[in-house]
C-alpha cells in the first residue's frame, strides 16, 4: 500500500533522482544552481548575444571551488566524479558556455597538469587554476585534425635542451584567454605535451569569429611559430595519444551530464510558457499534443539524468570504461537536441528569441554534439565495443 | 568573543506552505532548507570575524529541531559556522514561539556567547519574535531588523531599519541581535566547506542536557493554543482604469490618490 510517508512527485524530478543523492551532493548541487540563477542565467542571454564570457566569472568559479573540483591536492577540492558531473548539469542549465569553461579549466587543462605534469609544473599551475586567477586551454584539434589527432601536423623537436614547436591548433576554448595552453605535438618520441604560457615569442592566437552556436565562450585557434620552450616545458608523464584522450574522457564525463541540465532548462521553459500561453480559449498546456511534447521531454530528461548519475557512480567506483562515457555522451546530448527542438516549438515564435533560453541551448547543443568525439565517432565507438571490430582503426 | 547564530530548518521556498487541519501546525513535510534569513546572520558573524576589529574566537550555529534539522546545521558550518549544536527531544515538539524562545535561551545559557546573532524571520512561521523571546529569558539587549553592526570592545553600534529611516543604537554585549535581510549578502558555501561540514563538531543535547523544565515546552508547556485556522479574507478586487484618453486617465488617477490623501 502506497504510504503517506511518501514525498510528493515532483513533475521537475519525476524519477526523484534526488533520493539518490546525498546530503553532501544535494547542497553541492544547490548551491551551484544558486550560483547559476544569480550569475549565469540573468546574463546568458547578453553574453550569447555579445560573443562574450566575461573573466572575472572564473574567480568566481573558482572561490566556489568548481575548477578542478574533482582532482586532489594543489589547491582542488577533491569531490566525487558525481559532484562534478552535478555542477556540470547546473552551470549547463545556465549556459553550455560557461560548463564548457569549467570543462576545459578542470578536466582538460589541469588534468592535464595533474595527470601527467612534474611536480613542479602542479605546483607552478594548478592552485592558481584552481582559484582562477590562471586560465588554461587545450589545444589538441587542428584544421586537418578533428575526429582523428594522431593525424596532427603539430610538431616538437629539440633543440639541445630546449624544445621548438611548430604548428597551428583549431576549436580552442578559452584559447585567447588562456595564461597557459596545454599543447599536444608529434615529436620523434611520440605524441606529447607541452605547457605554454601566454606571451612565448612566436605564440599567437585568433578569436573564431561569426559562430552562431557556444557564443558564451571564447574559441580561438592557436598560432605556433617555432616557439622555443624550456626542457621543463614538457609533461613527463605522458608519451603517446593516450595523454590527451585521458583528457577528453574526462571533459566528456562532463558533458554526460551538462547537457542533462540543458535539456532540463528547456524542458522547464516549455513547461512554464505552455501553462501561461493561452490560445483558443485555454493554456497551450492543456492540449494533447502539447501534453505529447511535455511528457516525451520529460521521459527524455530523467533518462539522461538516471544514466548520468550511473556513470558517475561507475565512476566513483573506480570501473567507468570509456565506452560508457561514449554511451552516455551520445545518448544524453542527442536526448538534450530532442528536447530542445521540441521546447523550442512549445514555445512557437518566442521559441526563436533569446528572451528565452530555448533557442540558445538548442543552438549550444550543436556544439555540444560536435565537441568532444562526434556523436557518429561515439556511435563508432560503441560499434567497436559491440561487435570487437574497429570500423575506423 | 564568541559568537551563537540561531538557525532553523524550514520547508524549501518551493514548497508550497499549507497548515494541517489535524494538529493545527504548519505541514513541515517535503524538502527542507536552512532558513534563509539566517544566512544573513551567519554572514554577519562571518563579516565581524573577517573584519578584525575584535576577535572572533568561536561561530557556533545552534537549532532546536527534529534529526532532519541537522541537515540545517551543516549547511550553517558549511558557511562558516565552526561547529553545531543541535537541541532534539521529543519534548519540544509542538513549543510555541515562547517556549521555543525559552529552550534555545537554555542552549545559550550553556554556551555563554558574547553575541546571539539570528534572521528577522523564519521562512516557515515568520513570526519575527524568536530574537526578543530568547533575549528576554536571557535578560539581556536586544535589537531587531538590524541592517548595520559595528563592533567594539563589549558593545555594539547597530543601524536598525524603522518604519521611516533609520535608528542607531548602542548596545552593550551580551545581546541578541535579529538582523534583516539587507544587512548583507550572504556567500556561498564553497565546495571545500560542504565536504568539510561533516567534519566539524556537533553536540546533540536533549531537553534535560541544558536544564529545560519540560513542562513549559511542547504543546502542554505552550502558553499558546490555536482554535481555529481560516485562509486570509480575499482581497477587494483592484480598480481598473481603462486608459482611452490619457489625460482623462491621469485625472481619475489623481483624484484617487487625492481621495485617500496620498498626494
Amino acid at each position: 500500500m502506497a504510504s503517506d510517508e511518501r514525498p510528493p512527485l515532483n513533475p521537475r524530478d519525476l524519477a526523484d533522482l534526488d533520493f539518490q543523492l546525498s546530503d553532501e551532493e544535494r547542497m553541492i548541487r544547490d548551491t551551484v544552481r544558486a550560483f547559476v540563477a544569480d550569475r549565469v542565467t540573468p546574463n546568458a542571454a547578453e553574453w550569447f548575444e555579445q560573443g562574450t564570457l566575461p573573466r572575472e566569472l572564473a574567480p568566481e568559479l573558482g572561490k566556489l571551488g568548481l575548477l578542478g573540483m574533482h582532482l586532489r591536492g594543489y589547491g582542488c577540492a577533491g569531490a566525487s566524479a558525481t559532484a562534478y558531473g552535478l555542477a556540470c548539469m547546473e552551470l549547463e542549465a545556465g549556459d553550455s558556455g560557461v560548463r564548457s569553461l569549467v570543462s576545459v579549466q578542470g578536466s582538460l587543462a589541469m588534468y592535464a597538469i595533474w595527470r601527467w605534469g612534474s611536480e613542479e609544473q602542479k605546483r607552478e599551475w594548478l592552485p592558481r587554476m584552481a582559484s582562477g586567477e590562471a586560465l588554461g586551454c587545450f589545444g589538441l584539434t587542428e584544421p586537418d585534425s578533428g575526429s582523428d589527432p594522431g593525424s596532427m601536423r603539430t610538431h616538437a623537436r629539440r633543440v639541445g635542451g630546449d624544445w621548438v614547436l611548430r604548428g597551428q591548433k583549431m576549436w580552442i576554448t578559452n584559447g585567447s584567454i588562456a595564461d597557459v595552453a596545454v599543447v599536444w605535438a608529434r615529436t620523434d618520441e611520440g605524441i606529447r605535451g607541452f605547457l605554454v604560457p601566454r606571451g612565448t615569442p612566436g605564440f599567437t592566437t585568433q578569436d573564431i569569429k561569426g559562430k552562431l552556436s557556444l557564443r558564451a565562450s571564447v574559441t580561438s585557434e592557436l598560432l605556433l611559430d617555432d616557439v622555443r620552450l624550456p626542457g621543463d616545458a614538457l609533461l613527463p608523464g605522458a608519451t603517446s595519444l593516450r595523454g590527451p584522450l585521458s583528457c577528453l574522457n574526462e571533459a566528456r564525463f562532463g558533458i554526460v551530464w551538462g547537457v542533462v541540465g540543458a535539456a532540463r532548462a528547456c524542458f522547464e521553459a516549455a513547461l512554464d510558457y505552455s501553462r501561461e500561453r493561452e490560445q483558443f480559449g485555454k493554456p497551450i498546456a492543456s492540449f494533447q499534443l502539447v501534453q505529447e511534447r511535455l511528457a516525451e521531454m520529460a521521459v527524455e530528461v530523467n533518462r539522461a539524468g538516471l544514466l548520468a548519475l550511473q556513470l558517475g557512480r561507475l565512476k566513483d567506483a573506480g570501473r567507468l570504461h570509456h565506452q560508457q562515457v561514449s554511451l552516455g555522451k551520445l545518448a544524453n546530448t542527442n536526448a538534450a537536441l530532442a528536447v530542445a527542438r521540441s521546447a523550442r516549438q512549445v514555445l512557437g515564435a518566442n521559441g526563436i528569441i533569446l528572451e528565452y533560453p530555448v533557442i540558445r541551448h538548442m543552438a549550444n547543443l550543436e556544439t555540444v554534439v560536435t565537441y568532444e568525439g562526434t556523436a557518429d565517432i561515439h556511435r563508432l565507438v560503441l560499434g567497436e565495443a559491440l561487435t570487437g571490430v574497429s570500423a575506423f582503426r | 568573543m564568541k559568537i551563537c547564530c540561531l538557525v532553523k530548518e524550514v520547508p524549501d521556498a518551493a514548497v508550497q506552505k499549507r497548515i494541517d487541519p489535524n494538529t493545527m501546525r504548519l505541514d513541515r513535510s517535503g524538502e527542507k532548507n536552512l532558513n534563509p534569513f539566517d544566512t544573513h546572520a551567519l554572514e554577519a558573524a562571518m563579516q565581524i570575524r573577517e573584519s578584525g576589529v575584535v576577535q572572533v574566537d568561536e561561530i557556533v550555529a545552534v537549532t532546536m529541531g527534529p534529526e532532519s534539522a541537522v541537515r540545517a546545521l551543516h549547511k550553517a558550518v558549511a558557511l562558516g559556522a565552526d561547529r553545531s549544536v543541535h537541541l532534539t527531544d521529543p519534548a519540544l515538539e509542538g513549543s510555541d514561539v515562547n517556549a521555543t524562545g525559552y529552550a534555545l535561551a537554555k542552549v545559550l545559557e550553556s554556551e555563554q556567547p558574547d553575541l546571539v546573532l539570528l534572521g528577522q524571520q523564519s521562512d516557515d512561521g515568520e513570526c519575527y519574535t524568536i530574537g526578543a523571546v530568547v533575549a528576554d529569558h536571557l535578560q539581556v539587549p536586544s535589537l531587531t531588523q538590524v541592517i548595520k553592526i559595528d563592533v567594539a570592545e563589549g558593545k555594539l553600534t547597530c543601524e536598525r531599519q524603522a518604519e521611516y529611516g533609520y535608528d542607531t543604537v548602542e548596545v552593550e554585549l551580551p545581546a541578541v541581535i535579529s538582523v534583516g535581510d539587507a544587512i548583507n549578502e550572504p556567500r556561498y558555501p564553497s565546495l571545500k566547506a560542504i565536504m568539510g561540514a561533516k567534519k566539524k563538531p556537533l553536540d546533540t543535547k536533549s531537553a534535560a542536557d541544558v536544564g529545560i523544565d519540560t513542562s513549559e515546552v511542547g504543546i502542554e508547556g505552550s502558553k499558546t493554543r490555536v482554535l481555529a485556522i481560516n485562509p486570509p479574507p480575499a482581497k477587494e478586487p483592484g480598480e481598473v482604469f481603462e486608459d482611452e484618453d490619457t489625460d482623462e486617465t491621469v485625472n481619475k488617477i489623481v483624484a484617487w490618490l487625492e481621495e485617500r490623501k496620498l498626494v
